[in-house]
């Protein structure tokens, strides 16, 4: 009796914790997501109201040769993104918790992410350019060929997905770090004890106990490559010819230049199904809910 | 439960309030306040004046500008219309009235100068007829317009040798360029110093490029108002069957044989290619001097002439003349357009109607920012560029010569750009033949179907 009345004071409170919460996802994430569903039903321009159309957005999507170019390149960018950027981000990870406390490294590693965005970018963007830009300027000078990192159509992809592991590297660095600092030293101590190398031990002792945060960071970044908007935006812009028009950036275009508010919206909800699919398949391909700490 | 309900008989209250509101203010008794938004900085003091000038002549109007950047602009205009809130009064462009006519977002003047008795013939010739939609429905007055020129690096030209006056006399064919082509190719120079013209020329390994290629402005290759309009034109080529026309002329031979020879330049070394043009934008390539030659608007003669340093001389040439015989300009004029959902139409028209007058398009001239549409005002403009120091003859030549196109107005015109700039970009990197410009002609042509 005692306990039902303890239990029925802690929903109240609880309920009314979660209002402010509630708001923001009703008004934000739920309501949109509907309307926007609808949406992609309708012909919908912004100025007149939408008339419902059926599936005819997304058949036209189906037969739309930008569309299936958009997705290829989103694929490219995720990959080089993602693939480079955890790879890069797990060897600073263990170099800093393996061999430095100190706090200036740890800062030093994280500065480019607490740059905004598209002023990477566009410093970036001015350092390759071709003719005044000091990286072709150094290229030239080591007896190169002068490249057109942003402006070529097999370097425009690769070029911006970089600039972005630059930015993103050191977030994901930290992120790994404090995943690896949650691992307890004595293991790393018997694995000495056993003789163990600094390559055996990060293959048989930190990669399997890290492998829980590594599903986490990998999730996170996988979900947000595939939203590549902001870097496009301020500098190919989805050019040249398609090769940086990535699937988000075309969205943008398709509602906010082109005023076709229903294509946009059915080209959402297709990245939408997709990016939940990818999530559930890493998450049960990397058994994220699990741990291998449980001893 | 008392609470409640005078909550809710206040709630219910509201409208009421509000339907008293715009049902009263549209007489002219009482303060109105009518927001005006432009996106141009450089016209915002002029503007400003204006707007002062016109609040003391009409102490019951508050004229309140809001000005912000191109690339937010037509977002924040287009939100503004959907959420009910837009500005009253908005400077509109040709390429968006056309679909703001469509959805009835803004209000026809015809009534208005029928009833203030205004005279349109007094603004530049065409300049009217590009606010006139398809019905000969008048939306806009004109306040300016803008033409296409060379902007070059006199210190380049005087270093090859190119006099001003061979400058204003060039003319141009796409067979084999004219002196158009000889005198870039000469300013073309390369790493060892080798003109584009001489034995021994490194096309790979250029120094100055003759001319600038510029494609990354969203739509600039679309209707290539800065980049090959003109010499497109001066070859004969119209865009479209004429105003607010229904279908486009990308496969025309005197549109493919001017994008032939143009691309032409790029193999030779005279322009940068697609790829090395991507970056730091046409004006400071020329400042920098990375370019002698780029063809640009007259909106852009404050900033190339503000950028003078000790290698860098702006000057001004006009385009070449063409197998017409003649030269060739894109003629683009701005105007105001009122929204539909004003709650104060009459206080706004008289807003316009004083923007599209000879007195506030004299204060627009004197801040020699841009060409105001009415003669009068163009050449205290003209006077006040050159107070300045800027000679910009070579931009109102085309208006006095009679040699301008207009921009061609039609419906669908983001979906044109959004198919156009692939596939000229395609073109221009080489990937694909001129001739696929006919495929894309298609597929513009299929939208107005």
């Amino acid at each position: 009796m005692a306990a039902k009345v303890s239990r029925d004071n802690q929903i109240v409170p609880a309920m009314l914790f979660l209002i402010p919460a509630s708001i923001g996802f009703l008004a934000f994430f739920l309501w949109p997501t509907i309307r926007g569903i609808y949406l992609s039903f309708t012909d919908y321009n912004l100025l007149r109201d939408p008339t419902f159309i059926g599936f005819q957005n997304y058949i036209d999507i189906f037969n739309d040769a930008v569309f299936w170019r958009s997705m290829a390149v989103t694929f490219q960018y995720v990959f080089i993104n993602v693939g480079l950027q955890t790879v890069i981000a797990l060897a600073l990870a263990v170099l800093m918790h393996r061999f430095t406390r100190s706090m200036v490294i740890r800062g030093v590693v994280v500065l480019p992410y607490l740059i905004a965005n598209v002023i990477v970018a566009l410093v970036w963007f001015w350092l390759a350019d071709y003719s005044l830009g000091l990286i072709n300027a150094a290229i030239d000078w080591l007896g190169f060929s002068k490249i057109g990192f942003f402006g070529s159509e097999a370097w425009a992809m690769p070029t911006i997905a970089l600039v972005n592991v630059w930015r993103h590297v050191g977030y994901t660095a930290l992120l790994l770090f404090a995943g690896l600092q949650a691992i307890p030293r004595d293991v790393y101590e018997a694995a000495e004890v056993d003789g163990a190398g600094e390559f055996r031990v990060f293959r048989s002792v930190t990669l399997p106990l890290l492998r829980p945060v590594l599903a986490f960071v990998l999730v996170v970044t996988v979900v947000g490559s595939f939203q590549i908007f902001d870097t496009i935006a301020v500098t190919t812009g989805g050019g040249p010819v398609d090769a940086t028009r990535a699937i988000n950036f075309y969205i943008f275009e398709r509602a906010f230049e082109r005023f076709d508010f229903g294509y946009a919206s059915a080209l959402a909800v297709i990245l939408m199904i997709l990016l939940a699919t990818i999530a559930l398949i890493q998450n049960r391909l990397l058994r994220a809910n699990e741990s291998d700490m449980e001893r | 439960m008392t609470k409640a309900l005078a909550g809710i008989a206040a709630l219910a209250v509201v409208p009421l309030v509000l339907a008293g509101c715009s049902a009263g203010s549209a007489t002219t008794d009482g303060p109105v306040e009518i927001k005006y938004s432009l996106w141009d900085a450089n016209q915002m003091p002029a503007y400003q004046q204006c707007a002062d000038d016109f609040h003391a002549a009409n102490p019951d109007i508050t004229i309140t500008i809001d000005q912000s950047g191109w690339e937010d602009y037509w977002q924040k205009i287009n939100t503004g219309l959907v959420s009910g809130n837009s500005a009253d009064v908005f400077t509109s462009h040709l390429a968006y009235y056309p679909e703001f006519v469509l959805n009835d977002q803004i209000l026809p003047l015809d009534d208005y100068i029928k009833a203030d008795g205004i005279d349109t013939s007094i603004y530049q010739d065409g300049l009217v007829d590009l606010w006139k939609s398809p019905e000969g429905v008048q939306y806009g007055l004109p306040k300016d317009f803008d033409t296409i020129a060379l902007f070059y690096n006199q210190q380049l030209t005087d270093a090859a040798g190119i006099t001003a006056e061979q400058l204003g006399a060039l003319d141009w064919n796409p067979d084999d360029g004219g002196t158009y082509e000889d005198v870039i190719a000469h300013l073309t120079v390369d790493k060892d110093g080798v003109r584009g013209d001489e034995a021994g020329f490194d096309k790979n390994n250029v120094e100055t490029y003759g001319i600038w290629f510029e494609a990354s402005n969203a739509g600039a290759l679309g209707d290539g108002q800065t980049q090959w309009s003109y010499l497109a034109a001066a070859n004969g080529w119209e865009a479209t069957d004429g105003p607010w026309g229904s279908s486009y002329n990308f496969d025309a031979p005197e549109f493919q044989d001017t994008i032939t020879w143009w691309r032409s330049l790029i193999e030779k070394g005279y322009m940068p290619s697609l790829a090395a043009q991507t970056g730091i934008s046409w004006s400071d390539q020329l400042t920098a001097g990375s370019v002698a030659l780029a063809s640009n608007g007259s909106w852009m003669t404050g900033y190339v002439f503000g950028a003078t340093t000790d290698s860098f001389t702006p000057a001004v040439a006009p385009t070449p003349t063409g197998p017409t015989g003649e030269r060739a300009s894109m003629f683009n004029g701005l105007a105001d357009n009122i929204w539909a959902g004003t709650k104060h139409p009459e206080e706004a028209w008289e807003w316009v109607k004083y923007m599209g007058s000879l007195d506030c398009q004299s204060v627009v001239a004197d801040a020699a920012v841009v060409f105001p549409a009415i003669p009068e005002a163009t050449d205290a403009a003209v006077e006040a560029f050159a107070a300045k120091g800027v000679d910009v003859n070579a931009f109102t030549i085309q208006v006095d010569e009679g040699t301008t196109f207009l921009f061609p107005i039609t419906d669908h015109k983001s979906d044109v750009n959004a198919l156009m700039t692939p596939a000229m970009e395609a073109v221009m990197s080489g990937k694909e033949p001129v001739s696929s410009l006919s495929a894309a002609n298609d597929q513009v042509n299929a939208l107005f179907k």
